[in-house]
């Protein structure tokens, strides 16, 4: 009650200081990750960022008991921050397996996977859900938009599970649709947009959490070659900001985006040079 | 509200235990899902409506019904008290009933009349009218005779055709006189009495010097030959009253019932019963119980209905939002995320269903007690908890397909859903 002149030194410490500055400019991962230099030959070209985003090691995935089907044998692969690689693969060769494991959304039967340093095979249920949502980012296909919620709604939804505050979420929404140049149709619903700008919109969403890894299920899989060139035309953008991009894909023209290509056989994963 | 480095760039080693979202998120994405199918949200709500709908018009028209019973009591039923020997002192020819009851009782505070009745034996003995007031009548007949204490007349309500009724002078006195019901009076011919008319019983002359129009109680005295009780005891040998009518004032029965025996056999007072109407409270559970049992019944099988109806929706409503349960668990909803949206939503229906249900209720409880008149009384518990009942129902018929939702794995729901 009494006059307390000067408290508070932890008020303003609460406000501007410690940059969680919008995500404008350059929401990429980290400071100073790999600059798009073309990784020449195999194996990954060496970065300064000591930790890779993705590090696995002889990581295998069975389905079913007797006969047992091996999706994934014995893969190894290494994907440094700030990287584009793409997995191609007939279907059935494991590819979607791959980037199951890799998005945390299925378990590994054996094997080390290491994200952003951390081991994540092991983990619980809840604990892979905390890193789905705080450091991986998912493009899928069909989309997988809600179609009852607006443009709006459905890139938010990228927040709800993460226990952020609801204030600025909006603006925050706004500007992930802003660097996929969809601002102006926010408050549309998904089924009045064309392929290509739900594809869009699907993408905003997993910039809006602002993710380490961005996991692309046959992004262009559902869209036309205007459409396709548009969205990969995005993910250069994206790339060259230093956002981490796997994609999976059986178009060529798709993969030669990427700076990096990985091809699956039998679930037996190969570097193509 | 806590503000977190939204940056998500991690570095530590160590992952938080489970995600998080705040209940505010929760309810938003789950009305969200309730509003993006309207229609089928509002048949689904339906059967929670009629349900508690019915529910609490039955509870309610009951108890305004039960409260106009008690309005229209009636007000004669509720004074009357009859005091007579039990079975135990030997049935109503047992001499328990004092000479002196009618005094007895009119001491009692909350007595208004009182008074004493008996069948008298007369032997067979016939009564005729006397034959030169009227050779027309018919001849001799067989009437019931009863004796009464001067009090009886003001405690069964009578009225007075003609005459007088016979006093406390004439018992003493054991006069020959009676007073005729209307109907016995029919039956002698006689329907004056300003020439004194006289009846014979038996071969003794007696004045009869009052016709009853009409009684409220003991409707036997209507066709009965009334005598003092003094002059049935003196002509016929009356042993003791067989009954003592009793008029309370409104409220006092329940105390009259048990002071009356005290009074008139303080000895012994279980030689006595009592017959006094029901306790008011009781007549009211009584119809209540009749009226309800069918409404109640019927509320409930809407409310399994209306339980199932939810149930089988909100089940519906998971096996086509696979997709979109995938996509959740993809952007980090723990299972508990997905099984409290579809708790809520179920439990948003059955709540809406609640008051929606508690509030048309009440109006066909207003709308009936308009129609009829009547004051609409509604205990206040009931309006407040229907809604927490239909949010019950919504809350457990949505359990099943929650935990179904909760238990898809992200991988199969993300398949299947596309």
């Amino acid at each position: 009650m009494t006059a307390e002149p000067a408290p508070a030194p932890p008020e303003p410490a609460a406000g501007p200081v410690p940059a969680p500055a919008p995500p404008e400019p350059a929401a990429g991962p980290v400071p100073a990750p790999a600059p798009p230099e073309p990784a020449a030959g195999p194996g990954p070209a060496p970065v300064a960022d000591a930790v890779p985003t993705v590090e696995l090691r002889h990581i295998s995935r069975e389905f079913g008991s007797e006969p047992r089907v091996r999706a994934l044998r014995d893969v190894d692969l290494t994907i440094d921050r700030g990287s584009s690689v793409a997995i191609v693969g007939a279907s059935g060769s494991g590819k979607s397996t791959l980037l199951n494991v890799l998005g945390c959304l299925d378990r590994p039967t054996s094997g080390t996977y290491l994200l952003d340093g951390i081991d994540v095979s092991h983990l619980d249920e809840p604990r892979r859900a905390v890193l789905r949502a705080e450091v991986i980012g998912f493009v899928f296909q069909t989309f997988n938009l809600l179609a009852h919620r607006s443009v709006l709604d459905n890139v938010m939804l990228a927040e709800v599970y993460r226990g952020a505050t609801r204030q600025g979420r909006a603006e925050r929404a706004l500007a992930a649709l802003a660097r996929v140049g969809m601002q102006d149709r926010a408050r549309f619903l998904p089924t009045r947009l064309s392929g290509g700008e739900q594809q869009r919109v699907a993408i905003a969403r997993a910039l809006m959490a602002d993710h380490s890894l961005l996991l692309c299920d046959e992004p262009t899989g559902n869209l036309d070659s205007a459409n396709t060139a548009s969205v990969l035309a995005l993910f250069d953008e994206l790339s060259a900001l230093g956002l981490t991009l796997v994609m999976v894909t059986h178009e060529d023209q798709v993969a030669a985006h990427a700076q990096r290509r990985v091809r699956m056989v039998d679930g037996v994963l190969t570097e193509e040079t | 509200m806590s503000p977190r480095p939204k940056t998500g760039r991690r570095r530590g080693r160590a992952v938080a235990p489970g995600p998080r979202m705040s209940p505010r998120d929760l309810l938003s994405e789950a009305f969200a899902g309730l509003l993006a199918r309207p229609a089928r949200v509002l048949l689904t709500v339906l059967g929670t409506v009629i349900g508690v709908g019915a529910l609490v018009a039955t509870l309610g028209l009951s108890k305004t019904a039960s409260n106009q019973i008690v309005g229209h009591f009636d007000a004669l039923e509720a004074t009357d008290i009859v005091v007579s020997p039990s079975v135990r002192a030997g049935g109503a020819r047992s001499a328990v009933l004092p000479w002196d009851a009618e005094e007895r009782l009119r001491r009692l505070n909350g007595v208004v009349a009182a008074g004493t009745l008996a069948d008298v034996d007369v032997r067979g003995a016939l009564v005729r009218s006397v034959p030169i007031n009227d050779p027309l009548a018919a001849g001799a007949t067989q009437l019931p005779m009863k004796a009464a204490s001067p009090g009886v007349f003001q405690a069964v309500h009578a009225e007075l055709a003609a005459g007088r009724f016979f006093d406390a002078g004439h018992s003493r006195r054991a006069d020959r006189v009676v007073v005729l019901g209307v109907n016995a009076a029919r039956r002698v011919g006689i329907s004056r009495v300003d020439q004194e008319p006289a009846i014979f019983i038996g071969d003794r002359l007696y004045v009869v010097i009052g016709i009853l129009a009409g009684v409220r109680r003991q409707p036997t005295l209507l066709g009965a030959v009334i005598m003092p009780e003094g002059t049935a005891r003196r002509e016929f040998g009356l042993a003791a009253p067989a009954l003592a009518q009793v008029e309370t004032r409104i409220g006092a029965v329940d105390l009259i019932a048990r002071q009356a025996p005290l009074a008139l056999s303080p000895s012994n007072p279980k030689l006595l019963k009592v017959a006094a109407p029901p306790d008011p409270r009781e007549l009211r559970g009584e119809v209540k119980n009749d009226l309800n049992a069918l409404f109640l019944l019927l509320g409930g099988v809407s409310l399994l209905v209306g339980a199932i109806g939810i149930a089988n929706v909100t089940l519906v409503s998971v096996l086509e939002r696979v997709g979109e349960i995938g996509l959740r668990r993809a952007l980090g909803a723990g299972r508990q995320h997905i099984a409290g949206q579809f708790l809520f939503e179920s439990t948003a229906m059955g709540l809406a269903g609640g008051v929606i249900g508690a509030s048309a209720g009440t109006l066909v409880i207003v709308a009936v007690s308009a129609a009829n008149t009547w004051t609409p009384v509604l205990d206040p518990w009931v309006p407040l908890g229907a809604p927490l009942l239909g949010a019950l129902i919504g809350l457990l018929s949505g359990t099943y397909p929650a935990l179904r939702a909760a238990a898809l794995e992200p991988v199969e729901a993300l398949r299947a859903g596309t």
